[in-house]
């Protein structure tokens, strides 16, 4: 068995890393926007990394246990409690059949990864578990999850080595955020003024922003070749200047192409900041050398697949 | 590798630390066009170790990788590499795919409005629609939606102003200089000629899609009837669009 769904929150999705390989199909990938969360979670609960769990925008999730499991939250801290008691983010706890989890609403960071160990019994399609809305595939029925949802685990016997050491400190997320990446392949469309004002301005998250990209309010870049481009493939985290001269930073959901300039792309390891901006945090922009990015994304990359040598 | 654009106007560029853009040119045509699609077949055909996505648009392609397993200098000397080769014998075959349509009628609401915008009549729209070959730029917007190139100029009528809030699946449609199909129930502001009871995409099925970025439609005029039975072989998935070899 596995766990009944009473409280979907604002919106709970199952994902994994995405529908990887049909981009040039017109197909957008999906996953989890904040993979770095999603990646930690799975490796605290002994799953392989891109396991299926469930994405929570903001909280309000709860449920009931219908077996045995261990599982954790990571991410936005959404005050979890089991039965009532309070429970610690970022640490893998066990339960048993009839338990229920109850959680707040995030006072920082957006989004919270709910990861159970052996991950959910679920049909991949396309290759994946990760829900895409829009065509209505993948996930828990190829949509939002609600109340009386049921989902099941792979196992109901949840067997896991050095439970006690499970548990990392969680992240602080600020309401002001960096995000650093490198100069867009249509950097030369923008004058020097225009990339002043980028790098140099504080932009404000909007409540547009969605899976699909994260919308920003501030001031007008203008591009010297207008806003129509031709269209060419976007990758996650461009940041594209629209008709109103205003960026979007992309998202998981994005469309797989798009006609307006790209300024600059946000480090993949940044995009775990991006994930958890919240409508009305501040945000800035800072260019580094494609040496320096790489430098930083391997790092940060190294930090985190140590954490499951912590376990073995 | 033969390739109809000059191989010192390609550009490569580096997307942060997963990705390389490759620029064949800054216009639409078929001959940058070709080049995009020479070298998308030949890494469709032998993947480049941890690329995962080759998204192909009018005259770039953005390549996806995973910065585990390969970097942007690898990528961009193989790439080189691959135009500096002579033999293309292993890139997969473009294709010419026919989609039967019905006109008209229930199927395509606006073909009047279209005929009385460009003043051609509804049979030989029906005509001068369904005689080319479309050559598929690229997919996107929606899954399985092509950008298709070669609709004859005089049939170009502009988009609604009002665009429906949904249009159904399998609706062939002009919009601007440009033709399609609706992949899925999507709003749009496409004028309706026809209707297509094929899918393009379709998840449950063992080749998703029927389509890619580089092959041919040709859109073959069906009747009412015909319609209905094929979308009842569609239900049942026995029902296979004709296609062949591109050139063969």
């Amino acid at each position: 068995m596995g766990i009944r769904v009473t409280s979907a929150g604002a919106l709970s999705t199952i994902q994994d890393n995405g529908r990887i390989g049909f981009m040039d199909f017109g197909f957008s990938p999906s996953g989890c926007m904040d993979q770095e969360s999603m990646i930690i979670a799975n490796l605290l609960v002994g799953n392989n990394k891109n396991e299926g769990v469930i994405e929570i925008t903001y909280g309000g999730f709860s449920g009931i246990f219908t077996s045995k499991s261990i599982f954790t939250i990571t991410g936005a801290d959404i005050s979890p409690a089991i039965n009532g008691k309070s429970v610690s983010t970022y640490k893998a706890i066990e339960v048993k059949e009839g338990d229920i989890l109850t959680c707040g609403y995030a006072k920082t960071g957006l989004r919270s990864y709910l990861a159970f160990h052996s991950g959910l019994y679920l049909k991949k399609v396309m290759g994946s578990l990760s829900t895409n809305r829009m065509c209505k595939i993948g996930g828990y029925m190829g949509r939002e999850l609600r109340a009386m949802d049921l989902l099941f685990f792979n196992t109901t016997t949840p067997t896991l080595k050095k439970i006690h050491k499970r548990e990392i400190v969680p992240p602080v997320f600020s309401s002001e955020v960096v995000l650093r990446g490198l100069r867009g392949a249509e950097y030369s469309l923008f004058s020097d003024d225009s990339r002043r004002v980028f790098f140099n301005s504080e932009y404000t998250v909007t409540k547009d922003s969605d899976r699909m990209g994260i919308k920003l309010d501030g001031a007008v870049v203008d591009s010297k070749a207008g806003f129509d481009i031709i269209s060419n493939g976007m990758g996650l985290g461009e940041v594209q200047i629209t008709a109103s001269g205003l960026p979007i930073v992309m998202g998981v959901d994005r469309q797989t192409v798009g006609g307006y300039p790209k300024i600059m792309t946000v480090a993949s390891s940044d995009m775990h900041y991006a994930a958890q901006v919240r409508p009305n945090d501040r945000l800035c922009f800072e260019e580094l050398s494609y040496d320096k990015l790489v430098k930083i994304c391997n790092k940060r990359r190294k930090v985190i697949y140590n954490l499951s040598r912590l376990w073995k | 590798m033969n390739l109809k654009s000059n191989i010192s106007d390609i550009k490569y560029f580096p997307v942060a630390d997963s990705g390389v853009r490759m620029d064949f040119g800054k216009k639409i045509d078929r001959d940058i066009n070709d080049s995009v699609m020479k070298i998308y077949n030949a890494v469709k055909a032998k993947p480049f170790c941890g690329v995962y996505e080759i998204i192909p648009s009018y005259c770039s392609i953005l390549f996806i990788y995973d910065p585990l397993l390969t970097n942007y200098n690898k990528i961009v000397a193989n790439l080189q590499r691959l135009l500096r080769s002579e033999n293309s014998n292993n890139s997969l075959k473009s294709k010419l795919v026919y989609i039967p349509v019905c006109y008209g009628g229930d199927f395509g609401e606006d073909i009047n409005d279209v005929a009385n915008h460009t003043k051609i009549s509804v049979d030989k729209i029906i005509e001068m629609h369904s005689s080319p070959e479309y050559l598929i730029y690229m997919l996107g917007f929606l899954p399985g939606f092509a950008y298709l190139g070669g609709l004859p100029p005089q049939l170009t009528t502009p988009r609604l102003k009002n665009p429906r809030t949904k249009i159904t699946a399998g609706s062939v449609g002009i919009g601007g200089e440009q033709t399609g199909i609706y992949p899925l129930d999507s709003p749009g502001g496409w004028r309706l000629i026809g209707r297509t009871p094929i899918k393009p995409y379709d998840p449950y099925r063992d080749n998703p899609f029927l389509f890619r970025a580089g092959d041919y439609i040709k859109f073959v005029p069906i009747t009412k009837d015909e319609y209905y039975m094929i979308e009842d072989q569609v239900k049942c998935n026995k029902y296979f669009c004709k296609s062949i070899v591109y050139g063969a």
